[in-house]
């Protein structure tokens, strides 16, 4: 590999690192969304009034591509609403009423794993999905023909500044991942294993040397330290920096060989075969520059960010804006009613100062935007193709290879909506194929 | 309902690189070669370079007001133009034809065009070779009032290999030509200063510059103080540091940047040895301006996973 793809500089401002992570106080109340990952929404199998414990299933697996989900209290189920999604879907969301005990349920117990089958039957039923950001769910990624595996990568670069959560999980939870890790080798035939990290986070690089000697013992497991350079931690950059291997555009991980998992997924995965506790709580980074008190919270799925705020000392100023995730990728929320999700890793108050921009300008074509970008797209002359609406030439710049990473916009000095107009553009040549089709 | 926050589009910070901050270092960065060109040839520089600036503002403040646009002249674009075009003119020139100039400069090339960034070629080269052709050669008689030198001409206009001025004169700037592109120690300096400033790659001045020194190295002879005193005549230095990095009207690769600076160095090469004008800096550069949409599309970055890697 002679080349290593590029990306930006991005201002780290991880404050949070070395941070534990708190327990949050029971919330009054959760708002659990049915669609928490990437496919069919979950559902419901219980009804206004029903009396739910921590893990009680609350939904199941609405299709192949879904994923189920449990209640994160122990409590009352009072209502189910209408819950409208980032993407602008409209999914039920099951409100439950807290009693503040946190009773466990009782049928919670470690699943009894003999065979690749029940593997994968049992990371469906935690309800585990991809957390590092996508929300794919994980027994789908892991359910491939082994044959097809050459590597399987442990996603610890966390490239988005502000976010440390994943960082935590790698400098703590090496038990739990190293579970998952000898299941893994054991019922899905894995033969080698890398750990990606960035050479900034020290203690986790550590940490993952040792678990990758503990679990190397009879297949090849290797830690690889990754210049931390935005976005590191994007699944086809990553594939590329640890093995070299280019998946080729609106490809999947697995036509290069490879399955991408992120390490507190990991985690997560090796904790539900310890003791069978569904993904119910998240370790959230709550950040920026508008929060008193950063930390790192153990919050219970569907959380409100109201409260998870509240229990970093609320805010100094007004935020400007509340981002899901991080500044670079991250999605806004209209205000702090919004639950935490399963994907969500970090929840962030930025203020006015932080997400300052130059005054927009005219594209003074200083090519930044494709020099920077990963993959090399040129997003500026994607603008002017989608401006004259020509899904042709939409195509022959790959516009869908876009993984929306947010370089080009970052460093584009007419601070043109580089992101934004992909997104849009996007939305337009799927219509256009889609007529083509029909024709 | 609570306060709604800012929804908008990820990515929600900046790296805080701006146009504003990028036409200003470019401004900082001809500075020394607009100051050297006023102590070398006087007040009079220093007035043209005030008249050219003042119109290229106005007249591109004036043009958004009557085509109704928003206001732009905060960009700093049209400072950068007007310093440029000013530092391009002998500073004997009448002041009537640098509000011309400066006029084609703001209005036939960039405003209708639809402005910053939509300009086909660069603004101020274009106009140099518009004032050219239709007031004469008037870019080529400039007497330098620091030093008391024997000719009026530039060194280019007196015919290679014939030149009064040595080296040293030829680097600080001490002899005939344009106000700003004399000095190419000046110059130079304001290259480094973009260059560290990532406002330019070094690819094109370097391949501009070297491919007309490589091509006089064998032209003169493989004299090496010849080749080194044809590259530090004339408007080479000001033009491949200063515009052929226009963004707007060069490409956008590295590679695309080479085959650019390659090609105005030997189209220069060829002007300034066969062709009929001394100078064939602007040419040069304006001919590559309008190849640049071409070798941006034979050069553009291949994307990833589409067959072979990136690079
Ligand atoms: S970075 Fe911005 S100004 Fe530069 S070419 Fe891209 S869109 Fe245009
Ligand atoms: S074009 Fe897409 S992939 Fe490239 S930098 Fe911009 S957002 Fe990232």
């Amino acid at each position: 590999m002679a080349f290593s793809l590029h990306g930006v500089h991005v201002p780290h401002r991880k404050y949070t690192a070395g941070f534990p992570a708190e327990l949050l106080e029971t919330p009054k109340a959760v708002t659990i969304p049915l669609s928490m990952h990437i496919g069919a929404p979950a559902k419901a199998v219980v009804a206004v009034g029903d009396l739910v414990k921590v893990g009680t299933l609350i939904a199941e697996a609405g299709g192949a591509v879904s994923a189920p989900i449990h209640s994160s209290v122990s409590g009352k189920v009072t209502k189910i609403t209408d819950f409208l999604l980032s993407d602008g879907r409209t999914v039920p969301a099951v409100v439950i009423e807290a009693d503040g005990e946190m009773t466990p349920d009782e049928n919670i117990a470690p699943p009894v794993v003999n065979s690749r089958e029940t593997f994968i039957e049992a990371v469906k039923n935690s309800g585990i999905v991809g957390l590092g950001g996508a929300g794919f769910p994980t027994h789908f990624k892991l359910n491939a023909d082994p044959a097809k595996i050459d590597y399987l990568i442990i996603n610890g670069a966390e490239c988005e500044p502000y976010v440390t959560s994943d960082t935590l999980t790698m400098e703590n939870r090496g038990g739990d991942m190293k579970v998952a890790l000898e299941a893994m080798k054991q019922w899905l035939g894995i033969k080698r294993i890398i750990i990606g990290i960035e050479n900034n986070k020290k203690k986790a690089i550590e940490k993952m040397k040792e678990l990758a000697a503990e679990v190397g013992n009879d297949c090849i497991a290797t830690v690889k330290v990754l210049p931390p350079v935005y976005p590191q931690g994007g699944e086809k950059v990553l594939i590329y920096h640890t093995t070299g291997r280019v998946v080729p555009a609106g490809k999947l991980p697995l036509d290069a060989g490879c399955i991408v998992v992120n390490c507190t997924t990991l985690a997560a995965i090796g904790a539900y075969l310890q003791t069978g506790m569904p993904l119910v709580e998240k370790c959230v980074t709550v950040a920026g520059g508008a929060v008193k008190e950063p930390k790192n919270l153990l919050v219970p799925i569907g959380t409100p960010m109201a409260e998870v705020f509240a229990a970093c000392g609320g805010f100094v100023t007004e935020p400007a804006k509340v981002v899901y995730g991080g500044p670079m990728m991250g999605i806004t929320v209209p205000d702090l009613s919004a639950p935490i999700l399963k994907n969500t890793n970090a929840i962030l108050a930025l203020t006015e100062q932080e997400i300052r921009t130059p005054k927009t300008t005219n594209c003074i074509r200083c090519g930044s935007c494709t020099n920077t970008c990963p993959f090399g797209i040129n997003p500026a002359e994607i603008a002017r193709a989608y401006q004259k609406k020509d899904a042709a030439a939409l195509k022959k710049l790959e516009l869908m290879s876009c993984m929306e990473c947010g370089c080009c916009s970052f460093i584009c000095p007419a601070n043109r909506p580089l992101v934004q107009t992909n997104r849009l553009a996007k939305v337009f040549l799927k219509e256009e194929m889609t007529k083509e089709g029909k024709k | 309902m609570e306060k709604q926050f800012t929804l908008a589009s990820s990515p929600h910070i900046h790296s805080g690189r701006s146009t504003q901050r990028i036409m200003l270092d470019v401004i900082i960065a001809l500075c020394p070669a607009a100051i050297a060109g006023v102590v070398i040839f006087g007040w009079r520089a220093l007035l043209v370079l005030a008249v050219t600036i003042a119109s290229c503002v106005a007249f591109e403040a004036l043009f958004n007001l009557i085509v109704k646009k928003e206001q732009t002249i905060g960009d700093f674009s049209a400072i950068v133009t007007g310093l440029l075009l000013g530092m391009n003119l002998p500073a004997n020139i009448p002041i009537w034809q640098c509000v011309i100039g400066a006029l084609f400069a703001m209005v036939v090339v960039k405003g209708l065009f639809g402005g910053l960034g939509n300009n086909p070629v660069n603004p101020a080269i274009t106009a140099r070779v518009f004032m050219l052709v239709a007031f004469g050669s008037m870019t080529v008689s400039a007497f330098p009032t620091l030093v008391d030198t024997v000719a009026g001409a530039t060194p280019l206009a007196l015919g290679t290999g014939q030149s009064p001025y040595t080296l040293l004169d030829l680097f600080l700037g001490t002899t005939g030509g344009a106000i700003g592109e004399t000095c190419a120690a000046a110059l130079l300096l304001g290259g480094i200063y973009l260059i560290v400033r990532r406002v330019i790659t070094w690819q094109i001045p370097v391949a501009f510059i070297g491919t007309v020194f490589v091509c006089s190295f064998f032209m003169e002879g493989f004299n090496a103080v010849a080749a080194l005193s044809m590259i530090l005549s004339g408007g080479l230095f000001i033009g491949a540091i200063f515009m052929a990095t226009d963004y707007v009207t060069s490409p956008v690769t590295a590679w695309g940047k080479i085959i650019f600076g390659v090609g105005a160095g030997l189209i220069t090469f060829m002007i300034r040895y066969f062709g009929t004008y001394p100078e064939g800096v602007s040419f040069a550069i304006l001919f590559m301006n309008i190849l640049t949409p071409y070798i941006n599309s034979w050069t553009k970055h291949k994307v990833f996973g589409t067959g072979g890697k990136k690079q």
